[in-house]
């Protein structure tokens, strides 16, 4: 019986598609995209060590060949928008359904590909110099790889289980690179809380997978499409499916409620923040929402829920940026910010919005903390009251740096215009404003609150931009010793970076050829399509916002750091914004203390007493066994070889005896047993 | 003649052989009574031939062998005597243990290496 004959191919199940590729082209290699990283993984983890590179060589090519893939996929998804390639592999069925191992390619997921293998090249480039001469440095490579991998599977997958294969081996390397400084304990506390706060909105991606699954009878993302949309699936199992798989998503993209991780996450290497706290892992949840997003379009009660949640995140995400000091926190909690904008555009009808915003954000935020790494680098803290006039001694990480900060400002024509645009111009739309192109399932109570909030954002953000970077790079240096620029290994990943963060966002512009603009490109079959769009009241609104935050900020820390920073002298609104609204405090006193001091203490004793119970008894009954089995061993089987020997001793004495050397003696038992025998024959 | 006799004599004769071997402390006297008891067996052997008038006279031919081989065995048994009284100075049979078992030894050399031996054993 062969190996193969115990698996059944399915060899290229094609789906119906919008367009069909002819022969065999990129799009067919796909699968390749995972492999090459979790290959490199192992030969990291186990050769690693005894390389000259310390294995970071193995880890850039294999990156590097996923790149050049990547391309070629993502060159058919430009070419001829729309397409979809679906190949799968049953592993085994069961009942009515099956599990299968499948890819599922088209623009969304090709583009996907791209900004992951890019920006993982590129922060794997930069980590040889920023972590050169760690104590674990292999051991960070071989996790920045497994981590890839993770988010390629997820970002493959045409169904909910192998998503959710890839979803945790992206928890778990974010919980091991957090704590890569785990001598410190707050470092492996922020992992600890990291891992467990991503953990309750997995219980909730679970849930949502098996309410669908239940429903749709399926876990395949184009059976539960299909089902939804035909009405096969009931409503309410939609609606259940929709809210409950989202809670994942609000896990692992940080949003409100539980986006207290992500800022403590900081503690991890830049390099980490940068890729998987910024660019890749946590806009894994935008990407699985728009995976599912023709389900989440029947679904009025979770897009509600969506906006108003990210309504909440990015106002009060960017409010506590104001008062940080640490340059990585205000960039984490812009982080926060930015994907509740995601969400947003998801939330009001903006899929491709939402995405295009994944897109750009990956792309400058990744720069930005690039940037912020080689600033730490150079002056050895995380503060930017220690930093101020770094302009003069790293002018190139100072320039990239600046595109970033314009970017995410969002001032045109840099990317984060266009995507944020994009984004309130959608919730304008679904507010009830102007003449929307489509009707959304979002009421408009909660559009107006996602356009409202957005556009505050916008102001803030442009606002904490403009402070984070004047008290890093204009005024005077206050921190200690002489800051210098970084290696070509860290300044070249910038300067690449830099392209992208500011030219990204004219492909979904108004300027770019309409057949094959961004919106085409990640559009899911069948989604009606509205070309980008320049509405003066918006885009003028969020312009001017965005220069009056710049200009206010500009004004106020244009010549460096002064006396009294004016967000840290609002009294009790600062003490507000410094205590993160107090969310953190209410988690500790309303969950993580009650369930330390007595559920914690109650399921210890139960364990101690109940649970340990019967092995405790097994473990004593058998040291009595044992004990009596020493018993019988000392006793009964060595007595018996020591009895024997001891009695053939003292039967030879006693024999001995007989044996003394008188003749006559011997001759005296001759004749007594001669007489014993005649007697004994003469009785016969 | 009754055959009574001869058996009755030949009883006597080797009573007094057993209780001269198992009783005299004199080596030559132990060797005498050795003879007396050949001798009984001698009677028998030529009564019963007697008594059965076997034609192959097999009774007497035995006795006469006997009376060879027990002249051998007194050449030879009083050539050893008279060694023995040569290295010892004595013919008392009590005293000739030396070939017992050590532990029965009642003097000598051969007590401490019968001490030594069973040193070992234990």
């Amino acid at each position: 019986m062969t190996v193969s004959s115990l698996i059944t191919v399915l060899a290229a199940e094609e789906v119906s598609v919008p367009i069909q590729l002819s022969g065999t082209t990129w799009p067919d290699f796909a699968w390749l995209i995972p492999v090459f990283p979790f290959v490199a993984f192992f030969v990291i983890l186990f050769f690693g060590k005894r390389m000259r590179t310390s294995g970071t060589a193995v880890g850039i090519v294999a990156i590097a060949a996923s790149l050049v893939v990547s391309v070629g996929v993502f060159a058919q998804a430009y070419l001829h928008p729309g397409f979809v390639e679906e190949k799968k592999v049953i592993l085994t069925p069961f009942g009515d359904g099956r599990l299968t191992l499948g890819m599922k390619v088209d623009g969304l997921a090709a583009l996907m590909f791209v900004i992951v293998c890019l920006v993982s090249l590129l922060v794997q480039v930069y980590s040889t110099s920023y972590m050169d001469g760690d104590s674990r440095y292999t051991f960070f490579f071989a996790m920045l790889s497994l981590f890839t991998t993770g988010m390629l599977i997820v970002t493959i997958a045409d169904n909910l289980l192998l998503m959710l294969v890839g979803w945790e081996i992206m928890g778990v390397c974010s919980y091991f690179l957090i704590g890569h400084f785990w001598e410190e304990t707050p470092n492996s506390n922020a992992a600890i809380k990291a891992f467990l706060t991503t953990r309750v909105g997995d219980v909730g991606f679970m849930i949502g997978i098996f309410i669908l699954f239940w429903g749709a009878g399926s876990f395949e993302f184009s059976t539960i499409i299909e089902r939804a949309e035909s009405g096969e699936m009931p409503r309410n199992f939609v609606v259940a499916g929709t809210v409950a798989i989202f809670f994942g998503a609000v896990g692992k993209s940080a949003q409100f409620p539980l986006h207290t991780w992500l800022p403590d996450a900081m503690a991890g290497p830049t390099p980490v923040s940068a890729l998987i706290h910024a660019a890749t892992m946590v806009a894994s949840g935008i990407y699985m929402v728009a995976r599912l997003y023709p389900v989440f379009e029947l679904s009025g009660p979770a897009l509600n829920l969506i906006g108003v949640l990210a309504a909440i995140t990015m106002t009060m995400a960017a409010l506590i940026a104001l008062v940080q000091d640490d340059i990585k926190k205000v960039l984490a909690y812009s982080t926060v910010s930015q994907l509740a904008y995601m969400t947003a555009g998801l939330s009001v009808g903006g899929y491709t919005a939402g995405f295009f915003h994944l897109f750009t954000h990956a792309a400058f935020k990744g720069l930005l903390f690039l940037g912020a790494g080689s600033v730490i680098h150079a002056v050895h803290s995380n503060n930017m009251s220690e930093m101020g006039g770094l302009r003069k001694y790293l002018p190139r990480t100072h320039a990239t740096y600046l595109i970033g900060c314009v970017a995410l400002a969002g001032l045109p024509p840099l990317a984060g215009f266009w995507s944020k645009d994009e984004v309130i111009l959608d919730a304008y739309y679904a507010a009830g404003f102007g003449n929307g192109p489509e009707a959304v399932a979002t009421s408009p109570i909660v559009g107006k609150m996602v356009f409202a909030s957005a556009v505050v954002t916008a102001l803030l953000t442009a606002f904490y931009v403009t402070r984070m970077y004047c008290l890093t790079w204009l005024g005077t240096y206050r921190g200690k010793g002489h800051p210098h620029e970084s290696s070509t290994a860290m300044t070249v990943p910038l300067m690449i970076l830099a392209v992208p963060a500011a030219l990204a966002g004219l492909w979904g512009s108004p300027f770019w050829p309409d057949g094959h603009n961004i919106k085409r490109v990640v559009a899911f079959a069948g989604q009606a399509y509205h070309a980008p769009e320049l509405v003066p009241v918006v885009a003028g609104t969020s312009v001017a916002l965005a220069a009056l935050g710049v200009v206010v900020g500009f004004a106020i820390y244009g010549k460096g750091l002064p006396r009294r920073d004016p967000t840290l002298s609002m009294g009790l609104v600062t003490k507000t914004l410094e205590r993160k609204f107090f969310i953190d405090d209410l988690y500790l006193h309303a969950i993580v203390r009650p369930t330390r001091s007595t559920i914690a203490a109650g399921s210890n004793w139960l364990n101690q007493n109940v649970f340990d119970a019967p092995p405790n008894l097994a473990g004593k009954g058998a040291v009595l066994a044992g004990r009596a089995a020493y018993a019988v061993d000392q006793s009964i089987i060595d007595g018996t070889v020591n009895g024997s020997g001891r009695m053939s001793y003292f039967t030879g004495r006693a024999l001995a005896l007989v044996q003394n050397g008188n003749v006559q003696a011997y001759a005296t038992g001759m004749f007594v047993g001669v007489v014993a025998l005649a007697v004994a024959f003469a009785a016969r | 003649m009754h055959l009574v006799y001869p058996t009755v004599l030949a009883s006597l004769l080797f009573a007094i052989g057993v209780y001269g071997v198992l009783a005299r402390r004199n080596a030559v006297l132990v060797l005498m009574s050795i003879e007396i008891m050949l001798n009984a067996v001698n009677i028998n052997l030529i009564a019963f031939n007697a008594w059965l008038q076997d034609t192959l006279l097999a009774g007497q031919v035995f006795a006469l062998f006997i009376i060879a081989v027990a002249a051998a065995e007194v050449g030879v048994g009083l050539a050893i005597v008279l060694m023995i009284y040569r290295t010892h100075e004595s013919v008392d049979i009590d005293s000739l243990t030396e070939l017992g078992d050590a532990q029965g030894a009642p003097r000598g050399t051969d007590r401490a290496a019968a001490v030594a031996v069973e040193a070992q054993v234990r």
